[in-house]
């Protein structure tokens, strides 16, 4: 096992039943590196995540974290991770600086207690019970908890369902500081902006199965799909396909006398690539 | 950069006894401040007394009132609230909220988790006793043991009797198939206990198939002792064996001890259905 790979996961299966949920997945994040999963519901996200931290036993393949098999796990192994899960209703009767006080107490070099309830903003509620957060404020708490005990691997289930836009932003902030400190992050979301903004890799996962992984960026190829170029001619909108989108434009200059009415050039979106690798096909669902 | 993340191996992890002393602290914190937990597990047995001791005030034999007995009874009980009712309730819906999946994600030993818990059963257990006699004192003017004998029997009695309900509430708590379907499942288990057990009424009164029924379980056997420890010797003739049994009240203990040590051992669930 490599010193710069955080996790490494190889043909990857789980059974339930007749289904396979996780049905030879191979995943890799590296030190330091962010990587996001995205998939629909179902697509064995959470299956694969919880196998990764030690919750759900697995009917095949190799996994490593930190070059443990989560399988087979020890406390010593524990406080080297960080886990936000994605539901969770405990600590209602206990304030924030109560819980986040208590989970240092499990860690051998836990940061700060009032310094993590200042980085993930919880400062002013300090001493609010869980009960009495909001739906974010309670995700922040899960959050501080998760790292608290400064993990080198930092597992996010879908961590920003129920922020406003502005605790997003915030939030992802606050994700790249930890990366900065060398953290590396395996994130699944539904967010396809937050994937973009702060995954170095993401990999896609439908009915159990690895669809396509890579940057954002690039993903699936999507930075070689045609440009659509788009604008006004004659009072008509008009659309083009172009993997030249640079001359089309110069012979439209051309042709309508300089510039062009409403002009615009589009390469697919992450969502749309996304949509288009999980099989949904617009009118179908919905 | 890979290597500088690795952790100073001489970092030690924090031990299970202290981690198990905060657990006990934060579990008394979120059981007193649980309404729910506080009220039927706490207050209840202590309105119980009252109650019970404010209506039946009369002898039930030659100098001892009837208060005299039930506050035997109910200290016995006290082991079942604070073992049995309040960890196989209590489990369950940490179970359901997440609690301990949360817990087995951090580096917690797991013996600390346990050792938590009876934590908070011997505080709750020794808050909850000693109101008890002090309402029986106050109000019902009931005698508290006066032999050394006596109180060394309560120590011994209390003790395996915590172990027991303990050990019995950690197997129960994996029998609900959620939170919210706990109290249904073990309140009744407790009641029918309590009133075929001699704690509400008086043993040497039920049927006796009753009696044998109640002689299969625990609480029967701990009543029979703390009324070794509370009333007259005298009383002991109104006893099924005409005595008060000590050594087969220490031997059913100690079996039933035993026995949910394996079920608690072996049947023991961090994770709901579903998420394992």
């Amino acid at each position: 096992m490599s010193d710069d790979i955080a996790i490494s996961v190889y043909d990857l299966r789980k059974r339930y039943g007749d289904l396979w949920a996780v049905d030879g997945v191979d995943l890799d994040v590296k030190r330091g590196e962010i990587v996001a999963v995205l998939g629909p519901n179902g697509a064995g996200k959470t299956t694969t995540t919880e196998i990764l931290e030690g919750y759900r036993d697995r009917d095949a393949g190799t996994v490593s974290v930190l070059g443990v098999d989560p399988a087979k796990g020890t406390p010593a192994w524990r406080s080297r991770l960080g886990i936000v899960l994605q539901s969770a209703r405990d600590l209602g009767d206990l304030t924030v600086a109560e819980s986040v006080a208590h989970f240092c107490a499990y860690y051998p070099s836990p940061r700060d207690p009032d310094e993590i309830i200042d980085v993930v903003g919880l400062s002013e509620k300090r001493d609010s019970r869980g009960a009495d957060l909001s739906g974010g404020q309670r995700r922040r708490l899960d959050v501080a908890l998760g790292i608290i005990g400064r993990p080198e691997v930092l597992f996010l289930d879908e961590p920003t369902t129920g922020f406003d836009p502005e605790a997003r932003r915030s939030f992802w902030g606050l994700i790249e500081s930890l990366q900065d400190e060398g953290t590396s992050i395996l994130l699944t979301t539904h967010y396809l902006d937050e994937a973009e903004a702060l995954a170095d890799r993401v990999f896609v996962i439908a009915k159990g199965k690895v669809v396509a992984s890579g940057p954002p960026t690039t993903l699936a190829g999507r930075q070689e799909a045609l440009a659509v170029v788009s604008w006004v001619e004659d009072g008509q909108r008009r659309e083009q396909g172009s993997a030249t989108p640079t001359s089309l434009i110069a012979e439209l200059s051309t042709r309508l006398g300089g510039e062009i009415p409403e002009l615009s050039v589009t390469r697919p979106s992450l969502e749309d690539t996304y949509l288009k690798l999980i099989g949904f096909e617009e009118g179908v669902a919905s | 950069m890979s290597t500088s993340t690795a952790r100073d191996p001489r970092v030690v992890r924090p031990g299970v006894g202290r981690i198990g002393l905060l657990r006990a602290r934060i579990e008394l914190k979120q059981f007193f401040r649980d309404r729910e937990a506080a009220t039927f597990g706490f207050a209840l047995p202590l309105l119980l007394m009252l109650i019970f001791g404010s209506v039946f005030s009369g002898e039930i034999a030659p100098g001892v009132t009837f208060s005299q007995y039930f506050v035997a009874g109910m200290i016995a009980s006290g082991t079942v609230y604070s073992g049995f009712q309040n960890l196989a309730i209590s489990i369950p819906q940490e179970r359901d909220e997440g609690t301990l999946k949360r817990l087995l994600g951090t580096p917690m030993p797991k013996s600390a988790y346990f050792l938590g818990k009876i934590g908070l059963v011997a505080v709750i257990y020794v808050a909850q006793v000693t109101l008890l006699m002090l309402i029986g004192k106050l109000f019902f003017k009931i005698s508290l043991p006066s032999t050394a004998l006596q109180w060394e029997t309560f120590v011994w009695l209390s003790v395996l009797g915590l172990s027991c309900c303990t050990l019995l509430g950690i197997a129960f708590s994996s029998l609900a198939k959620n939170g919210k379907g706990a109290p249904a499942l073990v309140t009744p288990v407790v009641l029918v206990l309590q009133f075929t057990s001699g704690v509400f009424f008086q043993y040497d009164q039920l049927p006796t198939w009753m009696q044998q029924l109640a002689a299969l379980f625990p609480l029967k056997w701990l009543c029979q002792g703390m009324r070794f420890v509370f009333l007259p010797d005298n009383f002991q003739v109104k006893e099924a064996a005409g005595s008060w049994e000590l050594p087969k009240v220490a031997l059913v203990l100690i079996v039933w001890t035993v026995l949910a040590a394996l079920l608690a051992g072996t049947t023991f669930k961090w994770l709901r259905r579903g998420e394992r």
